[in-house]
């Protein structure tokens, strides 16, 4: 099923006519307002036009081919099992600048090395919490605070290794950070395998520009979780909870490019506080563990003893420094929506540094003053719970109707700890194909992928999530959303 | 290897191993029925019979007909070893293991995946003639193992897999000889007959056995059939040389060369070296039927044994 070999003389060069393309007042990748098109996609829009719109859309449809035969599929959680979707992979390109791409580079270091600051003085020193920069109650009442893990040192103070940062550009074209995704963000693989496909699509357009390489992932991250151990080699596994997952596409597909052993729960056990896999000759030591699987879910001799996703045991190996696991367990307080709001803080608090890379502005309804901005403006803004992800348990004020809005104001008086809210922002868009094929522009977010072992790495890539529905905001795979190809491209 | 992964790729090649048996069957099923005189009953019912799943059969259905046992043994989700649910486990295994085999076998089982899928959707059964589709079936596997024997190194999981592609076949050789020599043993006065011959060349055709049989010994005769399927040394189908290969998969596997280092490889060479010491006369003079029984017996001893020695957790505790 290759995309190059079909043939597509047979189809008439139309020429894409971007005289109906319509900006419609949003920020666009694209398109100036005038509808000229922005230097750094000059290029790509020339080859677009005299590639013709049948062309365009016989590739896309070649790409859907491809994603089936490759599995690329994921389960939707509230589909039954065995239905599987393909995330849509939308094949024009987002095109981000070698300038931009430096720019949020440095943001996002900054940022993920704060966080791991933050996330190693709460759970040894407290200092941020007695200097009451951060309300202390807000940390020790999250129910993503593990207490087990007061007092403990994971290997080279890292507890964030895997970081996959959710960055909007609003209509001013500014980027802001919208979530920080320090617990098991997915999405890489689609990173990976999006420029794959892109590469068999538009070989010329790869050849002319110097779109930055993003291959390197694999390699860097199992140099990173190499880096973790004092074991040389190390084994390496990638824990998954399994084919039902979600995700369990990329837990495959990582394990297999970098060559580590992919594992269930059911495969390790752990003996004399080691962690072993189960193998056709034996037990065999397992030294790092990148786990696909939640907090809560990991021991269930610690955590949720229902779970049978994880190993017993596991934890306690982990404390002793038996094995490392990827993320530190206990990440996900930092993740949390209430805490976010405090990053600017917490970056000024360890690093003495402005924000580089801004913060969408957030309500926190803990405080009474936000939480009456909130109910009285609801209408206007987005509202999240603070432990929620995946685009669940939100509510977008303006797409919603009178009755949820209302619903909404309940839960807040409620528990006033559990949402935040935040304007509207209105998404940056890109052209993109719609279903009767012709070409739209759709809102998009954008999630870089970065790595912390030995250093802080950045890939210069990301996966841009689409959402395909005319007008709609979210860009979530389960909601509705689909991807694009990210290239930073240098020097146009 | 961990035993979750050998234990998946032996389940991967073992039910793709069952589809394109199925899919043979019914093919040669299916010609059969067309030359048989009308006063010949079509022979569906052996056929059911021959997968082992005779009594599921009747639970699902009153009557006996030939779209019937296609849907059956081809497309029905309700029965658990139907090619329609053997091509889905198989999928299901290899995407359990997917960093294991390379992308070339991932994409023609996931081709034969959404096949299947198709064609239930389609309802090829009531088709006046599915042989196109079991056709498609049966290359989709053959092409399967072409990609496995191409692109997958000899370690532990390919013997694996072909551990369990042996064991399948030798298993449905047994069956459907079993089946089949009893119905197809002449009355005298119809030794020799048109259809007497045709309904012997359909059984060897079933297990892709006529030509490399005719080869070799030109004339077909019931002794010559039983002693090609069950005792042959060279054909890839007979009952002896799957379990030969089996053996030598397993000390592959273990890495030592002679006596046996596990109740998997006590249990296949006992088997092995009691059907190279067989000969085609003694067994039908004490009954076929009761010979291959017997075989079958041994044969799920010797599956059990596999699982026992590399599958289960506990035994690997032990092995520390």
């Amino acid at each position: 099923m290759d995309v190059i070999s079909l043939n597509i003389s047979l189809y008439n060069m139309a020429r894409i006519n971007i005289e109906n393309y319509e900006t419609e007042g949003f920020f666009d990748e694209t398109f100036e307002s005038d509808k000229t098109v922005k230097p750094h996609y000059k290029y790509f829009a020339d080859r677009l036009q005299k590639m013709g719109i049948k062309r365009l859309n016989l590739l896309q449809h070649s790409t859907d081919r491809v994603q089936m035969s490759l599995g690329m599929t994921f389960n939707v959680y509230s589909d039954n099992q065995g239905i599987e979707r393909i995330l849509h992979l939308d094949i024009i390109p987002r095109i981000v600048t070698g300038k931009d791409w430096d720019y949020l580079e440095k943001g996002l270091k900054q940022r993920i090395y704060a966080m791991n600051l933050f996330l190693d003085d709460i759970y040894n020193d407290q200092k941020i919490l007695k200097d009451k920069v951060i309300p202390k109650e807000l940390i020790l009442s999250s129910s993503t605070y593990l207490k087990q893990c007061i007092g403990f040192k994971p290997p080279k103070g890292v507890w964030v290794h895997i970081t996959g940062t959710d960055i909007i550009r609003g209509g001013d074209g500014g980027y802001y950070v919208l979530e920080d995704n320090l617990r098991c963000p997915s999405g890489v693989s689609y990173m990976l395998e999006n420029r794959e496909i892109l590469k068999r699509t538009f070989p010329e357009i790869f050849e002319k520009l110097a779109v930055r390489p993003v291959a390197n992932y694999t390699h860097s991250l199992r140099d990173m979780l190499e880096s973790l151990s004092p074991v040389s080699p190390a084994s390496i596994a990638v824990l998954t909870p399994g084919i039902y997952n979600s995700a369990y596409f990329e837990h495959a597909y990582l394990a297999q490019q970098m060559g580590a052993e992919l594992v269930e729960g059911r495969d390790l056990v752990v003996k004399d506080d080691i962690v072993y896999k189960i193998t056709t000759k034996g037990l065999k030591r397992v030294d790092v563990i990148y786990r696909r699987v939640d907090d809560d879910f990991i021991d269930p001799e610690v955590f949720r003893s229902d779970s049978l996703l994880g190993t017993p045991g596991l934890f306690r190996a982990y404390l002793k420094g038996n094995v490392v696991l990827v993320n530190a367990p206990g990440t996900g307080v930092a993740d949390d929506k209430a805490v976010y709001a405090y990053v600017p803080d917490i970056i000024k608090y360890y690093l003495g540094e402005e924000m580089i890379l801004p913060n969408v502005q957030t309500y926190i309804c803990n405080r009474p003053d936000d939480q009456k901005f909130v109910i009285e403006n609801i209408a206007d803004l987005v509202v999240k719970q603070t432990d929620a992800s995946g685009g669940y348990g939100m509510l977008i004020g303006p797409k919603s109707t009178k009755a949820e809005q209302e619903e909404f104001v309940q839960k807040i008086k409620k528990n006033p700890r559990n949402y935040i809210a935040q304007p509207t922002i209105n998404l940056s868009r890109v052209p993109t194909l719609t279903e009767d094929g012709t070409i739209e522009g759709r809102h998009v977010d954008l999630r870089p992928y970065v790595l912390y072992g030995n250093e802080i790495k950045v890939t210069p890539g990301a996966l841009t999530r689409v959402a395909l529905k005319k007008g709609s905001l979210v860009v979530n795979s389960s909601q509705g959303g689909g991807s694009k190809d990210t290239w930073v491209v240098d020097n146009i | 290897m961990l035993s979750r992964v050998a234990d998946a790729m032996y389940w991967m090649n073992r039910y793709m191993e069952r589809a394109e048996n199925y899919a043979r069957f019914m093919d040669v099923s299916f010609n059969l029925s067309l030359e048989l005189p009308p006063d010949v009953s079509e022979q569906w019912q052996p056929l059911v019979v021959t997968t082992g799943d005779w009594e599921l059969y009747q639970v699902m259905n009153k009557t006996i007909s030939k779209q019937k046992v296609i849907y059956f043994l081809g497309f029905d989700p309700k029965n658990p070893n139907s090619i329609y649910n053997c091509i889905i486990n198989a999928r299901e295994n290899a995407r359990s293991i997917r960093p294991e085999i390379t992308k070339e076998l991932w994409a023609q089982i996931n081709y034969l995946y959404y096949f299947v899928k198709d064609g239930l959707a389609k309802k090829i059964w009531t088709k006046r003639d599915p042989r196109m589709y079991f056709d498609e079936i049966k290359k989709g596997c053959q092409l399967f193992w072409g990609i496995i024997d191409a692109t997958i190194s000899r370690t532990e999981g390919w013997h694996f897999g072909r551990i369990g592609k042996l064991l399948e076949r030798a298993d449905k050789t047994s069956r459907i000889l079993d089946v089949k020599y009893h119905i197809l043993l002449p009355s005298p006065q119809d030794i020799g007959s048109a259809l007497d011959i045709i309904q012997w060349a359909a059984l060897l055709k079933s297990v892709s056995a006529y030509d490399m049989y005719r080869k070799l010994f030109g004339k077909l005769t019931p002794s010559g059939i039983a002693n090609f399927l069950i005792l042959d040394k060279e054909f890839p189908r007979s009952m002896l040389l799957c379990l030969e290969h089996t053996a030598l998969s397993l000390k592959m596997i273990s890495g030592k060369n002679s006596g046996y280092s596990n109740l998997a490889e006590k249990e296949v060479g006992i088997l092995t070296s009691q059907l190279e010491y067989a000969d085609i006369n003694d067994i039908i003079k004490t009954g076929m039927h009761e010979y291959l029984d017997n075989f079958q017996i041994k044969l799920n001893n010797v599956s059990s044994a596999i699982a026992d020695s590399f599958f289960s957790i506990e035994n690997s505790i032990t092995k520390m």
